[in-house]
């Protein structure tokens, strides 16, 4: 069982996104996390998905993508060289000495407070999931109110290009 | 000149030459059928349950290279199509499912006869639209009928709201379509085809194993030149039937479950599978493990990726058109091809497996089922499209009718619908309006959709049911048999009406056979002096006569239960 990225470029119909997700549950495959929105291309979504499976299970994954009459191109990404982020809001009690300690570990995880009140912060933070795992790790989970993630996007280094 | 969305519709079926569409009226489509009304240039069949359409024009397909059209309503008539579409997806038949759907302005607000038909029909089509602008309306239509006859085939659903069908628009139906996301590959690798002729020279126990993929890309002349050239043996899968002669002597019969003893030994024992348009599927190779015991090289000739390397591991796989790709392989071996010596021997284990007679039964006071199917075979001359139900009598025409040409054995594989016979025999007639059509149901079977009698008189139908009657769920009954101790838990179908009564209230012929002698004059009138009569053959057979050979489910492909071994 290995973790994979998987990038989709769709185009960008209503139900993309059902058929995609559809695909996944009819055949029993995991959805970690994912992630959509339209490209610079406005006609075109790119999706990414956060799988785990056998390397049978993935190519299975890929190529029944592939078959979406919607899906334009599917890569693996974690199959080569690439960068992956994902980014975090995390809402915290910050009240008496507990402020400092919050801004402190904000800035050791370069995170940035985006709100404030009397009582609590926003904290914003990107990168890769298990940097965003260990900051969760980190804090006292009693002072943990509300977290959201957005799921993995990741991007290919170099030359390696998803497009049309 | 604008016309309105309904005439689009009607414009687009013509421009497909689409001379028939089965179908059933109601709200949301009244716009249609009312265009439809106006011209007769795309006949209509009126079948009584929607079901009922869907399979017919899934038959049309299947029976000849065009694509079938059904036209339903929104909300039930769409529901009722579900398993129609289903079972066309799973064999990858091409067919186009209009569907109306409320209002635009309505859609999501829980309006009179609303359902999400593309979120119903999802799992189970090819791909599905909803059109939401009548300047979409004959692109959309023009994308349904390319995308349900290329690549690997499938049903389309295209859902129209009623307002759209009112509003006028200019008709332009474009020629081609161009689409970025949708390109099937045609031809084969090259590289790939020649390792592929280099494999099948060094094979000493070589098979050739088909499915569907030869009948949908109409490669039969392609498939059995290509093994008249090996000298190697073909088996067929269920869909894959008359893809190659029964009669010709390289037929080793169909494998799987209910294979004959010799094609499910020559595939285990391959040392080399040439695979084509077929998928290795469950009914198929039996347990996988059991399979992977015996070492082989496996060639994949398949349109669809990921029907290669699914099941079973593939060596060379060939992904492109079943019928280019044979050409090639034809076209390569042309130079010098020379088939390994060892495959004389290799037809000699074969010819010893033959001699097993694993399609032999026992004659007995009864009818039995068998005999009523090599009757049909002899007295139609090999020549009848042979529509089926799930059960029994499906595996006994499979295994007793012998197909010669493609596209005469029309059934449900994949999905396996009882039901599917009757409407299937419209369908098959709609296509091919002078073919014999026999279909072979059972008791439990035909009372799925025994409602189309009654569309069968209105325009004229003259199929020949053959109802092998045992009473029984019978292929139910069999499992239980041999693997519930006996325990016949609602298998047995009790009230059964007079099938020769119910055949003369819908003002068809009825006849009921009860003893051997009799079958084969009962099938001559049938056909002679009944030609253009649909005639409803009850043959009370023999209550218990099972399947062989079996491979349980589980058991591997050589693991099989004999008629003689009990
Ligand atoms: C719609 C549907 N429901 C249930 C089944 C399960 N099933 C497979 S064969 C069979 C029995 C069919 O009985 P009959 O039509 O009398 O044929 P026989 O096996 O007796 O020849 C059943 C219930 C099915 N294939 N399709
Ligand atoms: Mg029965």
């Amino acid at each position: 069982m290995q973790r994979h990225i998987i990038s989709i470029l769709i185009e960008n119909e209503s139900g993309a996104l059902s058929r995609v997700a559809g695909l996944f549950s009819a055949r029993g495959y995991n959805i970690e996390s994912l992630t959509v929105a339209p490209t610079e291309d406005p006609s075109l979504s790119r999706m990414t998905i956060l799988t785990s499976g056998s390397d049978e299970v993935l190519e299975q994954i890929t190529k029944q993508l592939n078959k979406l009459v919607d899906v334009v191109k599917v890569v693996d990404l974690s199959e080569a060289a690439h960068v992956e982020r994902e980014l975090m809001l995390i809402k915290v009690r910050a009240t008496g000495k507990d402020r400092e300690e919050m801004k402190r570990m904000a800035d050791i995880f370069r995170g940035r407070i985006i709100d404030v009140t009397e009582s609590t912060f926003v904290i914003e933070l990107t990168g890769a999931s298990a940097k965003l795992d260990s900051f969760i790790a980190a804090l006292d989970a009693g002072l943990i109110l509300e977290t959201v993630r957005t799921g993995v996007c990741g991007i290919g280094r170099g030359d390696r290009i998803l497009k049309v | 000149m604008m016309i309105s969305g309904a005439e689009i519709v009607i414009r687009c079926l013509q421009e497909e030459k689409v001379d028939c569409v089965f179908g059933y009226p109601g709200g949301s489509v009244l716009h249609i059928y009312d265009a439809l009304f106006k011209q007769d240039q795309v006949k209509h069949i009126l079948v009584r349950h929607e079901q009922a359409a869907v399979h017919a024009a899934d038959a049309y397909s299947r029976s000849s290279q065009r694509v079938g059209v059904a036209l339903v309503t929104s909300g039930p008539g769409v529901t009722n199509t579900v398993t129609g579409i289903a079972t066309a997806y799973m064999d990858s038949i091409p067919m186009v499912v209009l569907t109306g759907q409320v209002p635009s302005f309505y859609i999501g607000q829980d309006a009179f006869q609303e359902c999400d038909t593309v979120g119903i029909t999802r799992p189970c089509v090819k791909h599905n639209f909803l059109v939401k602008d009548v300047k979409d309306l004959a692109v959309t239509i023009k994308k349904a009928f390319h995308i349900a006859s290329t690549g690997r085939p499938g049903p389309v659903v295209v859902d129209i709201p009623k307002d759209i069908t009112a509003q006028m628009c200019e008709f332009d139906y474009p020629k081609t379509i161009q689409m970025r996301s949708y390109n099937p590959v045609v031809k084969g690798h090259l590289g790939q085809i020649k390792k592929a002729v280099q494999i099948l020279q060094e094979a000493k126990r070589p098979i050739i194993y088909t499915g569907g993929g030869v009948i949908l890309s109409d490669a039969a002349e392609q498939l059995t030149k290509l093994a008249h050239k090996l000298n190697f043996p073909v088996t067929n899968t269920l869909m894959g039937l008359g893809g190659y002669p029964a009669t010709d002597k390289q037929f080793i019969g169909m494998l799987g479950m209910h294979g004959t003893f010799e094609a499910n030994n020559a595939m285990h024992y391959a040392d080399v599978i040439l695979a084509i348009g077929a998928r290795f599927d469950d009914r198929v190779i039996g347990n996988p493990e059991h399979f992977a015991e015996e070492k082989r090289r496996v060639i994949h000739i398949d349109i669809d990726p990921s029907s290669i390397s699914k099941r079973v591991k593939v060596d060379v796989p060939i992904v492109g058109n079943v019928q280019d790709v044979l050409e090639e392989i034809v076209k390569l071996m042309d130079s010098g091809f020379k088939t390994d010596p060892d495959v004389a021997n290799w037809w000699k284990q074969i010819d010893a497996w033959r001699g097993r007679e694993s399609l032999r039964y026992k004659q007995s006071e009864h009818i039995m089922p068998q005999y009523v199917m090599e009757k049909l075979y002899e007295v139609t001359g090999g020549n009848a499209f042979v529509t089926s139900d799930v059960g029994q009598h499906q595996m006994f025409a499979a295994q007793y009718y012998k197909f010669d040409k493609p596209r005469r054995w029309i059934n449900s594989g994949g999905l396996g619908t009882m039901g599917v016979g009757l409407p299937y025999g419209m369908g098959v007639l709609m296509a091919n309006p002078d073919a014999q059509v026999a279909c072979v149901t059972g008791e439990g079977s035909i009372q799925m959709c025994i409602q189309e009698l009654s569309t069968c008189k209105q325009y004229g139908f003259p199929i020949k049911i053959i109802n092998l009657n045992n009473g029984m769920l019978g292929m139910v009954r069999q499992w239980q048999e041999m693997f519930y101790s006996k325990r016949y838990s609602q298998s047995y179908v009790t009230s059964l009406p007079d099938f020769v009564k119910l055949a003369e209230a819908y003002g068809h012929v009825g006849m009921k056979i009860e003893k051997p002698e009799d079958v084969e004059p009962a099938l001559r009138k049938a056909f002679t002096e009944h030609k253009d009569d649909l005639v409803f053959m009850d043959f009370i057979i023999d209550p218990v006569a099972n399947v062989f050979p079996m491979v349980a489910a589980g058991k591997g492909l050589t693991e099989m239960i004999l008629a003689e071994d009990l």
